[in-house]
């Protein structure tokens, strides 16, 4: 029986449905609840905090020589600015946590934290990405005098040429709003203090656990041993529960200090004010088109809002790099000039977001093919054709190699299955009657599970990319995994059950797989960027490989076979043309028991593999048809298809539920979610009622076609897959708008496309809103 | 987001329920469906001292009709128009408003009442009342009152109850088979609060307009009952230029109100579409 | 003020005697004093849906009712939807269908869902929609929550009414 390929429902679901989950704030037990003290501004000098008689509170003073969070990247164009995690001069974003009170409950806490005041001298805030570049804009850090904290450039040496010979330039500036993540759990953690050994064991919501460790045991001068981090179940992370919070910080150095056990929920206010946004970006692009359509070259000013402070570990260059190296996306193209810039402004830091910077930049592509193929005369599908890699490997302008891909036969087989002509004439037909539908296309790129190269060549300091995985199985036969990623909704406990359990020949309920405790599990770097499958697939893969290895052989010598003619499954071991079997189990207890049976072969099975690729791109295309009201500029998305090549599918009902999630979350980012702040730096949206979350109502059901592409960069021929969703389904979404209001000419290039900005511009078009 | 500690009572009458405020006033905050109050609770944007419970009050959850009118107990809850609560158009009215007020377990608990006394401009009951012609009925240790509805709405979340009245009947003029209405309302997502809403009713005689009754909300500090246009209409049938001549003129007679979802234009632009499709809908 | 009182609250058919601030919502009696984590928070603002129970058969955000309130009514929250061992037809649908992926917003759902089915047994698929538009969920774009809730739908239309 193979198990991969195979929709095996999940084995994480049965607690989980019966609401045995356990969340950090379900392990709060009898921890005293800490609260943060956040400033109600953006940006000023402390002048004094007023501490309520006999309350425990405790300021940035008192944390004096815990060390501030200061992530580093190798390159000239940096400059690093420390986070101290708790300010003692100066606020630099509002809800920046500037005292912390400890009391009996959550409730007490927060009647606590309301009698502490902070007294501030505001002064104005720079809040906007283009002010803050504006020459004579105030320096929102001393270190950066022009609040440029990290600036890439490239030109290749074609690049005039190709301009020189362009038919037509189309020239676009793109922008897109401030988003937030906001997995609907928050922040937290629960910080017990061990009496009898002083060690700390921290108990938080995050996606990376090791790295927590690492981060907080450095600041505060301890050795990593002294630190044990757990993330326990985890609700939805998403990007934004990979980096090192200063709360966390001050959460363990509180248990130490008062040597009790203490526990910090945020709350959704301070989960939109102070962890971390995503995606507000200013893009500027020129691309030179040949007249039949070929993009011969990109001119790009990219320009990322990065926030108060640099996230850790991946620094601020996260967005602003990444666009500068992916911008090309699945096109061929080699003449490229680029600046990317990563601009520092008095608002919540930016961290990574679901697809990072590859939404914004696929928006961009995907704009500059639709606009150049109006301008040119071509069709949206034709100008695609002639632009698409189909050569592999391809090498891009920044030097990424893409392996092999379906970009092409994804978007053809997508739009075959909508059958575009059909519904140009029903567009044609609802157009007389007043009725605005479009369709809209996008083709992308999603670079997946990259090891150490990729974030060596941005010069990181701290290089994540690897995992290596533990494999044991006991005496009876059932495997325990011990992996380095962490999981947070993935589904990993299965589909890597599945994974091991072809390797193996055994059934996935045998194999339990342990993650997210520093105490048990290898030294790895957590889930994020479409990562786990493939690397700690990877290296499941392997160590379960050597495992298999052994229990052949030892099946062998039982047996009295020759190894190679042993196959394991079914929780059996055969020897292939005859008869003979024996139990896996069996096998097991014979390698932990009569291993003095066995020369050559050591004792037990217990295995560790280490896979660190360089990494692989999934590709996909998407399709979105839509219907504009012109007259209250309300969109509906009617449809959504998606033709996505991911590789050799573990669990594809798995795989479907990330591109579905992710499709959910890149229609809000071009339709709904807009994370707002006044010219002060004031939040305006800190709520669910401000904020907008789509609902079931919003998001339509989501077609997937899947195509198979094995690339040899994958040793479990899975590539990536949880971030495509967000990267693609944006640009389709508002090419769509642009298609339905083509009538009226106009241009969308920036999102999200609320109702009101759609309004305003067909009001200035002269669309009236009645009659 | 715990909020800030009060006092609790929750009593067993109305007589009870009306001593406390009179006892308490200005300090005290009336728990009816608690879905528009507890939040700012937990947000800490309001820190009632004291909280009078009246979901024991089962006598104000009741609904009775006659010829003249529908009288809604105040703590009658959302929920409870899902199904029509009268014969005739105004129960069908209320029916069709309700579905589009927040969700399903919101109009559990949220009551009719509530609603009023909360006075968002963006409530869906507030337009009723307002459009409709409500009369409010307050009671208190001083006696009873009846509010009609241009009196009753003073501004965003402001009423005219006293700190120690309890509204406890809203009475709504009763519909002949002969009114048809329409309800427009457009929000950003599915049971958010309104951006732009128009309730029209009129009674229709072969066609032809003989009574109007139109309001507009989530626009102002209040719901508006558009009286000129109301007069406007009688006497005409329900064309589309008809249609379109009052929808521009409702938008024209407004200031609206902007903020983060809409700005003035944009509400503007709302207002004439709601308006027209409102109507558009009566006269279907 | 403000003191505590004792109060007794019927969960899942189960007694519980807690003492408790007029203040604490009935979401954090639930998971606090009487050690039923399953309900969640997810906003306290009453817009996500998260904490959702059924009280007296009807389902509501209770992080918008205070504890003290819930005297004297049934609570039923989602440790109290399995029979025993049996999963109940809507946890099912959940579990075949891939209805949750970190599980957080969950429970809400699987309450909001038992109770408007207990109410209305045959609503329609749109009216489906429609309910669970009450409720976010960040990870799983609805589409497998809709399809559960349908297929566990029609399941519970063909069963004796629990």
């Amino acid at each position: 029986m193979n198990w991969i390929g195979r929709s095996l429902p999940r084995l994480e679901d049965p607690t989980l449905l019966r609401g045995g989950g356990s969340y950090v704030a379900d392990r709060i037990g009898k921890a005293a609840a800490v609260r943060f003290v956040r400033s109600p501004v953006a940006r000023g000098a402390i002048l004094n905090i007023e501490i309520p008689p006999g309350a425990i509170v405790f300021t940035g003073r008192d944390l004096a020589a815990v060390k501030p969070i200061r992530p580093i990247l190798h390159r000239p164009d940096y400059v690093a600015i420390g986070q101290p995690v708790l300010p003692v001069d100066r606020i630099s974003f509002a809800g920046q946590a500037v005292a912390v009170v400890v009391a009996d409950d959550a409730a007490a806490a927060e009647d606590l934290a309301d009698q502490v005041f902070v007294d501030i001298d505001a002064c104005d805030a720079i809040v906007d990405l283009e002010l803050a570049l504006k020459p004579g804009a105030a320096a929102v850090h001393p270190e950066a005098p022009s609040n440029v904290l990290v600036e890439g450039r490239l030109a290749t040496a074609d690049f005039d040429q190709a301009f020189a010979s362009a038919a037509e330039i189309v020239t676009l500036e793109l922008r897109s709003r401030r988003q937030s993540a906001a997995p609907l759990e928050g922040r937290g953690g629960v910080a017990a203090y061990d009496a009898a050994t002083g060690r700390v064991t921290l108990s938080a919501s995050v996606q990376m656990p090791h790295m927590l460790r690492t981060g907080i045991a450095d600041l505060l001068g301890i050795a990593e041993a002294e630190l044990r981090v757990i993330a326990p179940d985890v609700g939805g992370g998403f990007g934004q529960k990979m980096s090192l919070f200063p709360e966390y910080v001050v959460l363990v150095w509180l248990a130490r200090k008062l040597r009790r056990d203490v526990a910090w929920i945020e709350d959704r206010r301070e989960n939109f004010l102070a962890s971390a946004h995503g995606r507000d970006q200013a893009f500027t692009v020129r691309g030179a088109f040949a007249a039949d359509g070929r993009l011969l070259g990109l001119d790009a000013d990219l320009r990322s809002n990065v926030g108060a402070f640099s996230c850790y570990p991946v620094t601020c260059g996260v967005e602003p790099l990444m666009a500068l190296a992916e911008l090309s996306g699945p096109y061929n193209f080699q003449a490229y000039r680029v600046r990317s810039r990563g601009v520092t402004t008095n608002t919540c830091m930016m961290a990574p977001y679901r697809g990072v910077s590859r939404p914004m930049l696929t928006f961009t592509m995907e704009r500059l093919m639709d606009t150049a193929a109006r301008r040119l005369g071509l069709d949206a599908v034709e100008i695609r054709r002639r632009n698409l890699i189909d050569a592999f490997p391809h090498r891009s302008p920044t030097g990424l190699i893409y392996d092999e891909g379906s970009y092409k036969q994804a978007m053809e087989i997508a739009v075959e299955a909508v059958d575009l002509p059909a519904f140009r004439k029903q567009q044609q037909t609802l157009r007389a009657q007043g009725r605005y539908l479009g369709v809209g296309i996008s083709v992308f790129s999603e670079r997946t599970g990259y090891g150490t190269p990729a974030y060596a060549a941005r010069g990181m300091d701290i290089v994540p990319g690897y995992e290596i995985v533990d494999c044991t199985m006991d005496p009876s036969g059932h495997v325990e995994l011990r992996i380095g990623a962490s999981p947070h909704g993935q589904g990993l406990k299965t589909s890597l059950a599945q994974l091991v359990a072809d390797e193996l020949g055994i059934d996935p309920q045998h194999i339990r797989i342990i993650s997210g405790d520093t105490d048990a599990t290898p030294y790895g770097w957590g889930s994020f960027a479409s990562r786990s499958m493939v690397i700690a697939g990877g290296a499941s893969k392997l160590a379960a490989g050597k495992i298999a290895v052994k229990l052949k052989s030892i099946a062998a010598r039982l047996l009295e076979a020759d190894a190679d003619s042993v196959t394991l499954g079914d929780g059996w071991a055969r020897v292939s043309d005859s008869n003979q079997a024996i139990e896996i189990g069996a096998l097991a207890r014979a390698a932990y028991h009569r291993s003095h049976q066995f020369a050559g072969i050591t004792p037990g099975l217990h295995e560790n593999a280490v896979y660190d690729p360089g990494g692989t791109f999934s590709n996909a295309c998407h399709i979105a048809f839509v219907d504009v009201d012109i007259e209250t500029g309300g969109v509906t998305v009617d449809r959504f298809v998606v033709v996505e090549d991911a590789g050799v599918l573990i669990n594809p009902m798995i795989v479907d539920g990330q591109i579905a999630g992710g499709v959910a979350q890149g229609t809000a980012n071009a339709l709904y979610e807009e994370i707002i702040y006044d010219e002060a730096g004031n939040l305006l949206t800190a709520s669910f009622a401000d904020y907008l979350l789509p609902t079931a109502a919003e998001i339509p059901e989501i077609e997937i076609i899947h195509l198979e592409t094995v690339s040899p960069e994958s040793v479990t021929k899975a590539k990536g897959v949880g971030e495509g969703g967000a990267i693609g389904a944006p640009a389709a979404i508002i090419n769509a708008i642009v298609d339905a209001l083509a009538p009226f000419g106009i241009e969308i290039l920036e999102m999200p496309a609320t109702p009101q900005r759609i309004r305003d511009q067909l009001r200035r078009a002269g669309v009236v809103s009645h009659g | 987001m715990k909020p800030a500690p009060f006092d609790y009572f929750r009593p067993t009458d109305v007589t009870e329920a009306l001593a406390l405020l009179a006892e308490h006033g200005d300090g005290c905050k009336i728990l009816a469906g608690g879905q528009s109050l507890v939040p700012a609770m937990n947000f800490r944007l309001v820190r009632p001292a004291i909280l009078v419970d009246i979901n024991d009050l089962d006598d104000l959850g009741s609904i009775r009709s006659d010829a003249a009118r529908l009288s809604i107990g105040a703590l009658t809850r959302h929920a409870a128009f899902h199904r029509p609560v009268a014969e005739g158009p105004l129960g069908l009215l209320l029916s069709k408003v309700a579905r589009h007020i927040a969700h399903y377990p919101i109009r559990q608990r949220g009551t009719f009442g509530g609603s009023l006394a909360h006075a968002d401009p963006a409530s869906e009951w507030c337009l009723v009342a307002t459009t409709l012609g409500a009369e409010m009925v307050a009671t208190s240790t001083r006696g009873e009152r009846s509010i009609g509805s241009p009196e009753f709405f003073k501004g965003t979340f402001s009423t005219a109850l006293a700190p120690d009245e309890l509204l406890v009947d809203i009475r709504l003029p009763a519909m002949s088979s002969d009114w048809h209405f329409g309800f427009y309302e457009f929000s950003r997502r599915a049971g958010d609060y309104a951006l732009g809403m128009a309730l029209a009713a009129v009674q229709l005689a072969d066609g032809v307009v003989r009574d109007a009754r139109l309001g507009i909300g989530a626009v102002a500090q209040r719901a508006i009952r558009l009286h000129a246009l109301e007069g406007q209409l009688i006497g005409e049938k329900l064309s589309a230029p008809t249609i379109d001549a009052v929808a521009r003129a409702a938008s024209a007679s407004i200031e609206p109100t902007g903020d983060i979802h809409a700005s003035p234009e944009y509400r503007r632009d709302l207002i004439a579409t709601a308006v027209r499709r409102a109507l558009a809908e009566a006269g279907a | 003020m403000a003191e505590r009182r004792s109060i007794i609250l019927n969960v899942n058919g189960r007694p519980h005697a807690v003492d408790v601030e007029p203040r604490r919502t009935l979401a954090d009696v639930l998971r606090e004093d009487c050690h039923l984590t399953g309900t969640h928070l997810g906003c306290e603002h009453g817009v996500c849906g998260a904490c959702t129970v059924l009280v007296d058969d009807k389902p509501i955000r209770s992080c918008l009712m205070f504890g003290v309130q819930a005297e004297g009514k049934a609570i039923r929250t989602v440790e109290g939807l399995a029979d025993g061992d049996s999963l109940h037809p809507l946890q099912r649908a959940f579990w075949e269908n891939h209805g949750l992926q970190c599980g957080f917003c969950t429970p809400g759902f699987l309450m909001l869902a038992a109770g408007a089915l207990q109410e209305n047994p045959d609503m329609s698929d749109d009216e489906i929609r429609d309910l669970l538009a009450s409720n976010l969920c960040r990870c799983t774009g609805y589409q497998n929550i809709i399809k559960a809730v349908r297929l566990a739908a029609a399941e519970m239309r063909t069963r004796p009414r629990e």
